[in-house]
């Protein structure tokens, strides 16, 4: 059964440590809720994991399948099955999806595909790419257009589920991927997530909302402050955190409760 | 008979795959190095020239010696004029079968893919080589509707009078330095004639390939553009990586009468050894439309702003140019647009990338004159930088002489985004696929203005370009 395993990570931003030590394991098929006020690491871990050279991993291991990518490119983690649907995508003007995704998946299936071997068929492509356009409501036309140009909040965050779809990872992280969606968006999108998620991808959901996690209902919950998982739940303590904040938590936890409000004063001042 | 002695070539020139080169054993005749009145005269009488191209020779001769080096743009000062061939023969004549056309050069064109492009594509082909063209078509029932595409030589001799009526007004020879030597030196270039209402619908397509050492390239362009006709001319250009370098100076000369369209398409491709140095100007009369696509990738240094001045109302111009510098390379590209009557129209888009220390900017003029009312002029230049050691200049010149007038100017230059290389390398790219991605993605704005052969073959070129960028 595939594992991501994450163990003492720790990682810093422009030199500033912002993960403290994070323990995490997630098996293929299980789909974990990582909560946590604002400035706990949340987006962060989802960035470290991903490979952004930005976040500077100073001590600690990220493996997956027991091989251990910690030293590894962003794109030599995407191809062994990591992916990272943001929380705001970029534009890439000139760039048609279809181009992109088309290049993305020969890499992603073919890991040994060296840069100018041929690609996935075309007809092949098209064909996938059309059903799964057509189970996330998307209009095939936007195949053609610019990635993420003159996309809505709505259609970015849908193009990242398409792309997740099409990339059938192993492990996907989902930063928030519910914020700034109406209701009918985040059940196109967990729909999406579900038919995914089954027993052959672990999930990670990033979130400060309910309604993405009752469509799709962790088996785990875990909560972040200063940098640290403090605590580890079922559903039910997602259910609490939406229910009373995050108060009782920092009562329960005040030595990262101080150490979170101290930093987050720091950040304000800084600004 | 060898057709490749790569120990001559210069191995820093990297990877650029049309290197290759011929043996000048077999030409038909070679110029002494250097330039001189003799040299003119030599050009001259080798091709049985009337009196009067002589004496226009020799006047631009003068006109060449007198002039100062142009001090800005590129530095040209490194050019030593008396290093050079300025004449060199191949072969005895123009063929019209490729089969005629001696082994050597067959293959070299070959290589370049050009008899398998007319074949599927094209509705004619000028190949030159060094100093003449080398082979010739059209398809039969152009000639047939008047449609005249040979080479500038034989229509001197051929269409006389319509070559004088045309030849030297649009760039005369003291227009600048470089336009005065090719004046003076010019060799083969492709000559064009579109009768009243004709359109010929595939394009027509010159090939241009420098062979020699320290070899001179001056082929003259005449192309006219008769009455509501049309057509579509394009050219490429490729050299050997030789270690001395070499000099292209074209003049290219368009007329489009009343209701023409035209357009020009470039793709340039020159060894990273070549001086590039070319004047080109369209004259465009009432309510027809010119278009020059120019995209610059070769070439050690290119000064190259082709022009079109709109002469009569109604008339439009576009200028779309792409221009890749990648290290040692200065490509000093943009466009000129001229509005000499009423209600003219003009478009410039200019996208440019340097790496690798290359330098890449746009030079452009946007001119309206007194009496031009009501002109319409938009230039947009966008310029990409893709690493700190890389440089990229704008300098837009504009001189209007009349109020009533709509000019917009927009530029910006960015530097490639870490965010975006991540987005896209967490999809799997490698870096190096990412950068080429964002960089095709820049340039398909214009891209996708070219038939689409001609836009696989700009993105292949560009994806070589970005290859081994990312150590």
């Amino acid at each position: 059964m595939a594992t991501l395993t994450i163990t003492d990570l720790q990682v810093s931003v422009e030199g500033k440590p912002i993960l403290k030590g994070v323990n995490l394991e997630i098996k293929e098929g299980e789909i974990h809720a990582l909560m946590g006020p604002n400035g706990s690491g949340k987006s962060t871990l989802a960035y470290a994991l991903a490979g952004h050279p930005k976040y500077e991993i100073t001590s600690g291991t990220i493996e997956i399948d027991g091989v251990n990518v910690t030293e590894l490119d962003a794109n030599e983690r995407a191809r062994l099955g990591m992916f990272l649907a943001f929380q705001y995508p970029v534009t890439i003007p000139g760039v048609r999806v279809a181009d992109f995704l088309r290049h993305a998946v020969s890499n992603r299936r073919d890991p040994e595909r060296k840069e100018g071997e041929n690609l996935m068929p075309m007809r092949d492509f098209r064909k996938e790419l059309k059903a799964r356009m057509e189970e996330l409501g998307m209009d095939t036309e936007f195949a053609r257009r610019y990635l993420n140009d003159g996309f809505s909040g709505g259609e970015k965050k849908r193009m990242e589920i398409l792309q997740m779809a099409m990339l059938q990872p192993k492990f996907a992280i989902l930063d928030e991927t519910d914020s700034g969606l109406d209701s009918d968006a985040v059940k196109v999108v967990s729909e999406g997530v579900n038919r995914l998620s089954g027993p052959e991808m672990g999930v990670l959901i990033i979130t400060h909302h309910e309604r993405l996690l009752e469509f799709n209902k962790p088996q785990f919950t875990h909560v972040m402050l200063a940098g640290k998982i403090v605590e580890t739940g079922d559903a039910s303590l997602a259910a609490e955190l939406h229910a009373n904040g995050y108060a009782t938590i920092r009562e329960r936890h005040p030595e990262e409760a101080a150490e979170q409000s101290s930093e987050q004063e720091e950040s304000l001042a800084s600004v | 008979m060898s057709t490749e002695t790569p120990s001559k070539t210069d191995p820093s020139l990297g990877d650029y795959q049309y290197g290759f080169h011929d043996s000048t054993d077999n030409y038909v005749f070679k110029s002494r190095k250097g330039l001189d009145e003799e040299i003119v005269r030599q050009i001259s009488g080798i091709k049985n020239e009337p009196q009067w191209m002589l004496d226009f020779r020799l006047n631009a001769l003068e006109i060449f010696f007198s002039r100062p080096a142009p001090k800005w743009g590129a530095d040209v000062d490194q050019i030593d004029f008396q290093d050079i061939y300025y004449y060199m023969k191949a072969s005895d004549k123009q063929e019209k079968s490729w089969d005629d056309v001696p082994e050597d050069i067959r293959k070299t064109y070959d290589r370049l893919g050009i008899p398998e492009a007319e074949k599927q594509y094209l509705a004619g082909v000028k190949a030159q080589y060094d100093s003449e063209v080398v082979y010739g078509s059209l398809q039969e029932d152009l000639e047939k509707q008047g449609v005249l595409f040979t080479d500038t030589d034989s229509a001197l001799r051929e269409y006389p009078e319509i070559f004088r009526e045309y030849f030297g007004t649009i760039i005369p020879s003291a227009d600048n330095k470089f336009a005065a030597l090719n004046s003076a030196v010019w060799s083969g270039g492709s000559f064009i004639y579109v009768p009243p209402g004709v359109h010929i619908e595939f394009p027509l397509q010159a090939y241009f390939r420098i062979n020699s050492e320290n070899m001179g390239q001056f082929e003259r362009t005449l192309i006219i553009i008769d009455e509501g006709a049309s057509a579509h001319y394009v050219e490429g250009c490729t050299a050997p990586s030789w270690t001395e370098e070499s000099l292209h100076s074209a003049v290219v000369e368009i007329v489009v009468k009343r209701g023409g369209r035209f357009r020009y398409t470039t793709i340039q491709n020159w060894a990273n050894n070549v001086y590039n140095l070319v004047t080109k100007r369209a004259m465009a009369y009432g309510d027809s439309l010119m278009e020059w696509v120019d995209g610059n990738l070769g070439s050690k240094i290119t000064m190259k702003y082709p022009a079109i001045y709109l002469m009569e109302p109604g008339a439009r111009g576009e200028t779309l140019s792409i221009a890749f510098a990648n290290k040692g390379q200065h490509q000093d590209a943009g466009a000129k647009m001229v509005h000499c009557a009423p209600n003219t129209s003009s478009r410039v888009v200019s996208k440019s990338i340097s790496k690798g220390g290359g330098r890449a900017g746009y030079r452009g003029l946007a001119k309206v004159v007194k009496g031009a009312h009501n002109c319409k002029s938009s230039v947009v230049c966008d310029a990409l930088i893709l690493d700190p050691e890389s440089r990229s200049d704008t300098y837009p010149y504009i001189e209007v002489e009349e109020d009533d007038v709509t000019m917009e100017h927009e530029a910006s230059v960015s530097k490639i985004g870490e965010e975006q290389l991540f987005y896209l390398m967490s999809r799997g790219l490698t870096e190096a696929e990412a950068s080429a991605m964002i960089v095709t993605g820049f340039i398909e704005p214009l891209v996708k203005e070219l038939p689409m052969e001609y836009a696989v073959e700009m993105n292949k070129l560009i994806e070589l370009q970005m290859e081994g960028s990312v150590g």
